[in-house]
């Protein structure tokens, strides 16, 4: 399936490539780096691009393409879901995937990329399995080997593969057994000119850290579990459980992961935390621009709306932005017109503010568009959609572990039409 | 533990016998003697006594592979450390000796010994992993002893070891095709393994090997149905496509008697499934209505629908597209719908897997728009899309617009003209006339705001515009001659080649209706035609043409001059259209009997365009798949057969008992011995037994049993419902019996499934302590 894989940066040098198959000159990668060149902006590369000989699929995650040569008909998803994977699991066992760091880890890199893929089809993507068989590299086992000559690579064989719970490793041991829990919410807005809502989805996901010794058998219940209207699940979860009861019932991989991801169903209504006043304009003839932006909090149950950050791409016309902000600091860069200001928290007493004029290109004319602006921000310990978990109970384990849970909400695509 | 031991002793065994082997060969230095230079520092630690040297030096050889470097001078100094006692530096000569050993095919030889004696190991996983090597040296000398090792591999005892047996077969096939027909023999014998590890990558064999023998898919074919659930994701995929295509060859179009039946009226919501038919002659229709016996669905069919359906909600998106265009392809028009809410949520994740299901959405607009209207605001664009998605979303939207939410949708396309994104901008006005081309009532709006944007200070819009409103304005010219007038006035002003083209056109074709701006443009255009583009200069030509037959009598000279122009150009179409032109409109003596219908010809009334979406018949290609998404046939693709007419024997499914009871007895006494948790997993070193999933069947099998036969009946229901004749309800109840029987039927259940009875009672007592500890968990994380 997967012939071969090339790593480019975003200066278009190939720093790494890996053959699973006979290998492929990496000659095949100008076609894609044609297709580069065609498209304005880095994200507008196609992500399959068909060649004479070969098809290219690639990604694009922090800023390196990850190229995938392909020879025969294999469902492109199967491939940029594959390549995602291999992204996560860099992140995983790096902390950044940068070219840095894998140039720095080749190694490691090489041996993952053995173990993830054989003769081209996928052979261990959990990160379970791949850490039994890779050791992840950190600063103390690096000098430990220095000095020891031991090596990263697992010592055990990877039992994970034979078992029936692949996800899981086998004879785990803590001393503290934890298992916790962050609800986090995004939720996604388009608010049109008027201040109207025209969408407004509340996407969650459930991700846990859970150590704990043994092979715990967890179930996790909500106390109000028809808000959930389209779920996903990490394999561990029984599906037939959350089908008849609506409680999820799993045994969890170790350490981090992902247990469900859902969509809050759409005949909620969606409280939209805070609020935009705005007021952007270009007159005619003159070569000013107003622009006054206020914000505030709005059905935040009594929460602080925390980390907040504005941006908007101004129009191609404004050559420069004086502005005073009431609060937090702002950055206009005059290259890709792009604003940010860095609100930090709201006063819902003294509402931040950002005021002033934009100065446009002396006798261009009045920019036809008026620019977007996106909102980012965190409220803590409140998931929007009012979801709550009622218990977790462990089974299949004597000790008693510690629980907990946390709940956050986040801005997702949160955009304010003007 | 005991397997690490086990290991290590093994490769101390291998490597004192290996050592004195090729230690010190002089030929491994001589042969290479001038490359050897150049990494002679690599070359020495590769030879000395310590490991960690050893690793030191594979450790950049291999960061030199990673970044393209040749290495492969260093073959012989590196293959010699294949039996090496260190695991990493063992591993990393691996991914040396894969990656050179097509290159030193000789040299590549020397190491196959090591793999050999591996193969032979007690343990599995060196066994697999020395399998795994082996298969993967491109030497063709090697064929047979692959190929006597994969088929020793497809009958190990350890599952894992299977797995990687179907993992060499296309290795093996891709080395050399005149290995297939064995190879299908080892292929027929996986297949009918019972274990999901095996299951994925067996069936990834299958399709590489012999896609076509889809025979040797009947007797496995409810195993997989039911195994499906516990495979892993990626084989899952693999699964779910071939099966996809089986079910196409052996069950009835479950749509047929509603398309036949809701001919008419209807065909314009439900497209194209009706459209297909369209062309049968009434009569034929009539025939085969009448002769047609109610459609019963097979309950293989059945049952695959039924076992897919829980993976939408994987978190692989790869599974999520392929569940979806199963359902697509195979489900009634009834059941579709439950694909769209899991691909909405697709379009949540990065942005590449947005633009591959947003491809398949719109296709799948076209034929079931029903299906994601109440989806819409989902496809609502934001600013920060890349254009690409945003083009991909206008489509889906496109499609979706319908009378009821046209409003909606043209107020959704007017924030969008005035994106910044101008290529968005220019799809945005493409997407609006496709809308007043296919909804009526809003013709005369669309075209308003059209026009309005004529007077936008950029260009392209401006030239996009002129372009959809010359196709709009063909369906009913006679009521907008004002707008062609305006139009006129553009030509002034406009640059873009396209746009000037297609004023220049419009006024050709109405000239009637603006008799007189029509000749005046044609002044204008006569002046600039040297500086015109190619495209422009045609319908330069073709407006002086249609002027000339209409309004001989202010044109003539005009036209005599742009065709003199024309002649003299130096791109050769023209001059060939110039000639033509005047051949045919020119009387001449020696005139052809073309001239009399110089008229007819080119004043001939021209149907509208339709504005078709580059989506529509998309759909004869398998959804999801690559060529789907460019369009064109890719290598291997393996097209998706029509329904047959007559159901084949769906007989040949049935498989037999007895390998059933012999079994479950087996596991039934293993289950008394070792009380085990729920879904153990450390089967790992106990030894190759039966595999951990067989055993854990019979361990939920009560639980499981009460559940399959509430799930038959609730199906028995459903298909009496639509049944009519007695003969073939008993006949599937016969299907039903036999297919009860199967024992994987309870591993369905397995992991997904109710939890056993056993860990049900530990359940309860457990409760009552953990009662205690409930309001404790929920306090917030301290950290």
């Amino acid at each position: 399936m997967i012939h071969s894989l090339f790593l480019v940066n975003s200066s278009g040098d190939i720093f790494l490539e890996k053959h699973w198959k006979s290998v492929v000159s990496r000659s095949v990668c100008d076609y894609f780096f044609e297709a580069q060149e065609r498209a304005t902006e880095p994200e507008n590369v196609p992500p399959v691009i068909p060649t004479p000989h070969h098809y290219l699929i690639s990604v694009l995650r922090h800023r390196i393409y990850f190229v995938a040569v392909i020879q025969s008909e294999v469902p492109p998803l199967f491939v940029i879901e594959f390549l995602h994977r291999v992204v996560d699991t860099f992140q995983d066992y790096f902390g950044v995937c940068t070219e840095a760091a894998i140039k720095d880890n080749v190694v490691v890199v090489y041996e993952l990329l053995e173990e993830m893929l054989d003769n081209g089809f996928p052979l261990a993507t959990e990160s379970n399995i791949l850490k039994e068989l890779i050791k992840p590299p950190t600063i103390l086992r690096t000098m430990v080997n220095t000095i020891t000559g031991s090596t990263n690579v697992g010592e055990q064989l990877p039992t994970g593969q034979l078992s029936v719970v692949p996800w899981r490793r086998t004879g785990v041991k803590y001393t503290n057994n934890e298992a916790y829990f962050d609800v986090v919410e995004e939720i996604d807005v388009i608010i049109d000119k008027s201040g109207s809502t025209i969408t407004a989805e509340i996407q969650g996901v459930i991700d846990a850290c859970v150590k704990l010794t043994g092979m715990p058998d967890l179930t996790l219940s909500f106390m109000n579990p028809r808000l959930l209207d389209d779920v996903s699940f990490h394999p561990c979860v029984r599906f037939k459980r959350w089908e008849a009861e609506r409680i999820l019932s799993f045994i969890p991989p170790d350490g981090n992961f992902r247990l469900l991801s859902y969509h809050v169903s759409s005949q909620n209504l969606v409280a939209i935390p805070v609020y935009v006043k705005h007021n952007i304009t270009f007159r005619e003839g003159s070569s000013q621009g107003r622009f006054d932006l206020t914000l505030g909090p709005k059905q935040t149950m009594g929460k602080g709306v925390e980390a907040v950050l504005v941006s908007s791409q101004l129009p191609r016309g404004v050559l420069n932005a004086n502005l005073s902000a009431s609060q937090g600091t702002y950055t206009f860069d005059p290259v890709t017109k792009m604003l940010t200001w860095d609100v930090g928290k709201i006063n819902p007493q003294k509402l931040p503010s950002l005021k002033g004029s934009m100065s446009l290109q002396a006798g261009a004319s009045k920019p036809d568009e008026n620019p977007s602006i996106n909102i980012q921000f965190k409220i803590q310990q409140m998931a929007i959609s009012g979801l709550k978990v009622n218990r977790l109970d462990m089974y299949g384990e004597k000790y008693k572990p510690f629980k907990g849970i946390k709940y956050m909400t986040k801005a997702g695509k949160f955009q304010v039409r003007t | 533990m005991s397997a690490s031991s086990a290991f290590s002793d093994e490769k101390g065994g291998s490597s004192s016998v290996g050592e004195p082997e090729y230690g010190h060969d002089p030929a491994s230095g001589g042969i290479f003697s001038s490359d050897y230079k150049r990494h002679d520092d690599l070359k020495e630690m590769l030879d000395s006594n310590k490991d960690s040297l050893k690793l030191e030096a594979m450790k950049r050889i291999v960061a030199m592979i990673a970044r393209g470097k040749n290495t492969s001078d260093l073959f012989p100094a590196v293959v010699k450390n294949v039996a090496c006692k260190n695991i990493e530096v063992k591993k990393l000569v691996y991914v040396y000796l894969v990656r050179y050993a097509e290159e030193q095919q000789d040299l590549a030889l020397l190491s196959i010994s090591t793999f050999q004696r591996g193969l032979k190991d007690p343990n599995q996983l060196i066994r697999a992993s020395a399998l795994r090597v082996l298969s993967s040296i491109r030497v063709t000398i090697i064929v047979p002893i692959m190929m006597l090792a994969i088929k020793e591999a497809a009958s190990d005892m350890s599952p894992y070891v299977r797995k990687t047996a179907a993992h060499a077969i296309p290795k093996l096939y891709s080395l050399d095709p005149e290995q297939k027909d064995q190879l299908i023999e080892v292929i027929e014998k996986l297949l009918a393994d019972k274990t999901t590890l095996v299951a994925g990558s067996v069936v990834m064999a299958f399709e590489e090997v012999c896609p076509e023998r889809i025979d040797l898919i009947h007797k496995n074919y409810r195993k997989l149905c039911n195994l499906l659930v516990d495979v892993e994701e990626w084989g899952q995929v693999v699964i779910i496509n071939m099966l996809t295509r089986y079910a196409r060859t052996q069950f009835l179009n479950p749509n047929l008697n509603e398309c036949l039946l809701e001919e008419g009226g209807e065909s314009t919501f439900y497209g194209s499934d009706a459209d297909q038919d369209e062309d049968e002659d009434e009569d034929k229709k009539d025939e085969a209505l009448s002769k047609r016996k109610p459609y019963v669905m097979d309950p293989d069919h059945r049952l695959l629908l039924r076992n897919t359906k829980p993976l939408l909600q994987s978190r692989n998106a790869a599974v999520v597209m392929a569940v979806a265009q199963l359902y697509f392809h195979l489900a009634p028009k009834a059941e579709v719908g439950v694909i769209a809410k899991a691909l909405v949520r697709l379009l949540r994740s990065h942005s590449e897997v947005q633009y591959v299901v947003l491809q398949n959405v719109a296709t799948m607009t076209i034929k079931r728009r029903g299906m994601f209207e109440p989806y819409l605001k989902s496809f609502y664009i934001r600013s920060t899309d890349p254009t690409q998605i945003k083009v991909l979303k206008l489509e889906v939207l496109t499609n979706l617009a319908s009378e009821t939410n046209i409003s909606t949708i043209l107020r959704e396309f007017q924030t969008y003209i005035k994106s910044m994104d101008k290529d968005f901008v220019a799809a945005t006005i493409q997407a609006i006339g496709r809308c007043a081309t296919h909804i009526g009532e809003v013709r005369d709006t669309c075209l308003n705001g059209l026009v309005q944007l004529l007077s936008n200070r950029d260009e392209l819009v401006v030239a996009e515009s002129v372009v959809v409103i010359k196709k709009l304005l063909q369906m009913q010219p006679e009521k907008h001659s004002d707008i062609i007038k305006h139009m006129a006035k553009l030509t002034d002003n406009i640059q873009v080649p396209m746009a000037r083209a297609s004023i220049l056109w419009l006024i050709g074709e109405y000239c009637e209706h603006v008799p007189k701006i029509a000749p005046d443009v044609l002044r204008k255009m006569a002046k600039t035609f040297t500086n015109e583009e190619d495209i422009v200069k045609l319908q330069i030509i073709n407006l002086a043409a249609k002027l000339y037959l209409t309004n001989s009598k202010q044109t003539k000279l005009l036209t005599q001059y742009v065709l003199n122009l024309a002649k003299y150009d130096q791109n050769y179409d023209i001059r060939d259209r110039a000639r033509f032109i005047r051949q045919l409109i020119v009387p001449t003596d020696k005139c052809g009997a073309l001239s009399k219908y110089a008229k007819k010809l080119i004043l001939a009334l021209k149907p509208a365009p339709i504005l078709e979406s580059p989506f529509k018949d998309r759909d004869h290609f398998q959804l999801g798949s690559l060529s789907h998404l460019l369009n064109t046939k890719a290598g291997g693709y393996q097209e998706l057969p029509d329904w047959p007419q007559d159901a084949p024997d769906p007989s040949v499914r049935n498989v037999e008992v007895p390998e059933w009871t012999k079994c479950s007895s087996r596991e039934k006494r293993k289950e008394k011995k070792v009380e085990k948790p729920f879904y153990s997993d450390s089967e790992g070193e106990s030894g190759p037994t039966e595999s951990a999933d067989s055993e854990s069947d019979s361990a939920s099998s009560s639980a499981s049993g009460s559940e399959q036969s509430g799930s038959g009946s609730e199906e028995s229901e459903e298909s009496e419902e639509r049944s009519d004749s007695d003969e073939e309800e008993e006949e599937e109840a016969k299907k039903r019996k036999t297919q009860k029987k199967e024992p994987i039927e309870a591993l369905a259940n397995l992991r997904r499934g109710t939890c056993p009875s056993r860990s049900l009672t530990t359940t309860r007592t457990a409760r009552q302590t953990a009662a205690n500890q409930s309001l404790r968990i929920l306090s917030p994380r301290q950290r």
